[in-house]
């Protein structure tokens, strides 16, 4: 029997199309733009200006506060604008254009292709390089790594948890990353144990990448206390606590963080772009990007450079499909729709998906038969039907004692809901009143 | 027959003493209500909308009562009228305050202002508003979603279908200012009724640059402050690429209308121009002008 979370949850079909296709390196645009807040936490400031010139991996934007992200250059070339450009739901933010000349890495970047095990730098040493390579979750939470890497004093970390699970439908590029830089990954894996000083890791892989965990399981003999955990496929498994309920059997209270439980959980990417940074001084400066839907001719894994225009991703996939209607950046359950093109790939973008016209539209809404279906797929135990109506009602109070504060988003009650319901637009409403309250009751 | 007899007088006793235990209970825990509040309460609109700040009509009416200067206190509904009638019950001085009624600063009709996007989920501009701009190209403008109008007691705020903008029934609107809280986009603004409702304002809240402002939406302002320097009272200031017009100083001369390159500037209520008022507006050639291009800017 494959360990799974104990409470609700869905299982959409997979669609994994592109599970086949190996990463292909994308080509380095000729213009990229590249956000200065693409992390949870507080936005970078530009350090350059126009007409600065800037070199693949060097620092273009960093911020004194702890709950943040440094961000550097992802080419070579010219900056030719810092200034507010259209983000990929329309809003305007900061960014830093910058116009390609040629491919100059930083010198300090070891470019070499051999893997490099051997690490003799002290756990403090570790944690400063992965901050200083503005790392973070790569899931698509992007949560500052270093952050979640600063176990707060009197807690400690027991265990390390690597997401492999990769539940959404669809996305492929965790598969392909563990499949092709296995090794790497888990030489990320051992430098995040050791900057934790953590008891035990586990990587948790669904049962659905079965030559995933074979060779994870392979590699993972070389090294000390490293153990592969096949799931059973279950949305939301890739959730930080259904993913610690699933391995650990812990549950993380309500209002807590995993470190409370003694867990720790990081992703594959996250793994492997902590290898890059901490073995061959490389930033994050890209990351693969799935490019798939029913759609599209072929679709694949790409290595994007942060900054490139989602547009040009899609037309090096082979270009938007006759029908395309909708792009998702992200997973179909979790990811957002793109209403500009034109913005750029994110450190947190993992999949770009497009949909033809009939899936892209929400089916109308009937009433609520009370069925009690999304109750019983909710993973954090919550009544989803009552949340969606007191939400509606403006009964904010009510919304906060029903636990909206809990929920994670994951969308299994919209999924399930036989009436179309859009269940989660209004707990999401709800939710964030909730927290605007508790925000404003804590300050005073 | 005894039996029967200690029955209804045990009954009876049993009554007695309930009864003098209610009333002595009763003395003791009496509430004294100053029977002015139910006569205020009873004056008030009824509408229990908050517009006063309070939590209900029942509240206010309290708070008219206990407090000895009610001059910061004022019921939007019922109006000037209606306080003085209270004030003048409780033998206070009555708050004045100028009539306010809701005002729309958006004047992104479809046509001015075309669709990007199409979002099929929840009907609702708070929620389409935390999730991304909006269907059309303006990240500041009305969602056009309607929170405000089912937020509105009174019926007085409906979206039109042709421009899919709310628009305010002035006679309806009392000011109670529920679809300025429930606007996520913070576009509604209640301001000064006017003299036979006349009003001149900004219809627009874009702050981004003209350029910017101007690609999303043609009824943009885009900042271009050329109604601030036309302005003889300096009613009109510009923050962040956006004008803005205090109504305290406007004297609805409506040269800035005349003047804005985009049609931002709205007048509403105001009498054909030909019959403008000459001593604001002297010069005889600009008002004929100005009259077919504010009439362009309609259409």
């Amino acid at each position: 029997m494959l360990k799974t979370f104990p409470l609700g949850g869905v299982h959409p079909s997979e669609c994994k199309l592109s599970r086949q296709s190996a990463i292909r390196y994308m080509p380095v645009p000729e213009v990229v733009t590249i956000p200065l807040a693409q992390h949870i936490g507080a936005p970078a400031l530009p350090i350059v200006k126009k007409g600065d010139r800037v070199v693949v991996g060097q620092l273009i934007g960093r911020s004194e506060t702890f709950v943040s992200s440094l961000i550097h250059s992802s080419v070579s070339g010219v900056v030719t604008t810092v200034d507010m450009f259209e983000g990929p739901q329309g809003r305007r933010q900061m960014g830093v254009t910058i116009k390609v000349e040629g491919d100059e890495w930083s010198p300090e970047i070891d470019r070499s292709p051999e893997v490099v095990r051997e690490c003799t730098l002290s756990p403090s040493e570790i944690l400063k390089k992965i901050t200083e390579a503005g790392i973070v979750g790569m899931g698509g939470a992007t949560f500052p790594t270093h952050v979640k890497l600063s176990i707060p004093p009197g807690k400690t970390a027991e265990y390390l948890i690597i997401n492999g699970v990769e539940c959404e439908p669809y996305l492929t590029a965790d598969h392909r990353v563990m499949l092709e830089r296995g090794e790497e990954v888990l030489i990320g894996v051992e430098l995040l144990a050791r900057c934790l000083g953590v008891r035990r890791t586990y990587i948790g892989v669904e049962n659905n990448k079965p030559d995933a965990i074979e060779h994870l399981r392979k590699l993972a003999s070389k090294f000390d206390n490293i153990r592969v955990v096949p799931l059973k496929v279950q949305y939301p498994q890739g959730g930080e606590k259904q993913l610690i309920a699933a391995i650990t059997g812990r549950e993380v209270p309500s209002g807590a963080l995993p470190v409370d439980v003694g867990c720790v959980v990081q992703n594959v990417g996250t793994a492997l772009a902590v290898y890059e940074a901490v073995q061959k001084n490389k930033p994050l400066i890209d990351r693969v990007v799935t490019v798939t839907g029913q759609g599209m001719v072929s679709p694949a894994n790409f290595m994007v450079r942060i900054g490139t225009s989602m547009r040009e991703v899609v037309e090096f996939a082979g270009g938007m499909p006759a029908d395309g209607a909708k792009v998702v950046c992200g997973g179909p359950m979790m990811g957002r729709a793109v209403s500009n093109l034109e913005a750029p790939i994110t450190k947190g973008a993992s999949g770009l998906l497009i949909f033809d016209r009939k899936d892209a539209l929400r089916k109308p809404e009937g009433s609520c038969i009370k069925c009690g279906k999304c109750v019983e797929v909710c993973p954090m135990g919550l009544e989803p039907y009552l949340l969606n109506v007191l939400s509606r009602k403006h009964r904010w109070e009510e919304c906060e004692a029903a636990a909206a504060a809990d929920c994670i988003e994951c969308g299994s009650c919209s999924y399930i809901c036989p009436a179309n319901i859009a269940l989660l637009d209004y707990i999401r409403w709800g939710k964030s009143e909730v927290m605007k309250a508790i925000r404003a009751r804590n300050k005073r | 027959m005894v039996t029967l007899g200690y029955t209804v007088l045990i009954l009876c006793v049993l009554g007695v003493v309930a009864a003098l235990l209610l009333y002595f209970v009763a003395q003791k825990f009496k509430v004294v209500e100053d029977p002015r509040i139910d006569a205020v309460e009873k004056m008030l609109p009824g509408a229990n909308c908050g517009g006063c700040g309070r939590t209900g009509c029942r509240a206010m009416a309290e708070a008219l009562v206990k407090n000895a200067d009610i001059s910061s206190l004022y019921c939007p509904v019922a109006g000037s009228e209606g306080m003085a009638q209270i004030a003048e019950y409780l033998g206070k001085s009555a708050p004045v305050r100028e009539p306010r009624v809701a005002v729309v600063r958006c004047a992104g009709s479809c046509d001015k202002r075309p669709r990007t996007s199409t979002f099929d989920g929840a009907t609702s501009c708070a929620i389409v508003g935390s999730l991304f701009a909006g269907e059309t190209g303006c990240s500041y403008g009305c969602l056009g979603f309607g929170d405000c109008s089912v937020a509105c007691e009174f019926g007085a705020i409906h979206l039109n279908p042709v421009t899919r903008l709310p628009e305010v029934d002035e006679d309806k609107c009392t000011a109670c200012g529920a679809c300025v809280k429930a606007c996520p986009r913070m576009i509604i603004e209640l301001r000064r009724k006017g003299i036979k409702n006349r009003r001149v304002y900004v219809s627009c809240v874009n702050k981004e640059k003209g350029a910017v402002a101007r690609k999303s939406c043609k009824a943009s302002c885009i900042g271009c402050s050329k109604c601030a320097k036309v302005c003889p009272f300096e009613a009109i200031s510009i923050d962040c690429n956006l004008a803005y017009i205090n109504a305290e100083k406007c004297r609805l001369c409506r040269k800035c209308v005349a003047e804005c390159p985009t049609g931002a500037i709205v007048e509403v209520n105001m009498p054909p121009r030909k019959v403008a008022d000459p001593a604001t507006a002297p010069a005889t050639p600009t008002p004929q002008k100005a009259d077919s291009s504010a009439k362009s800017n309609k259409e």
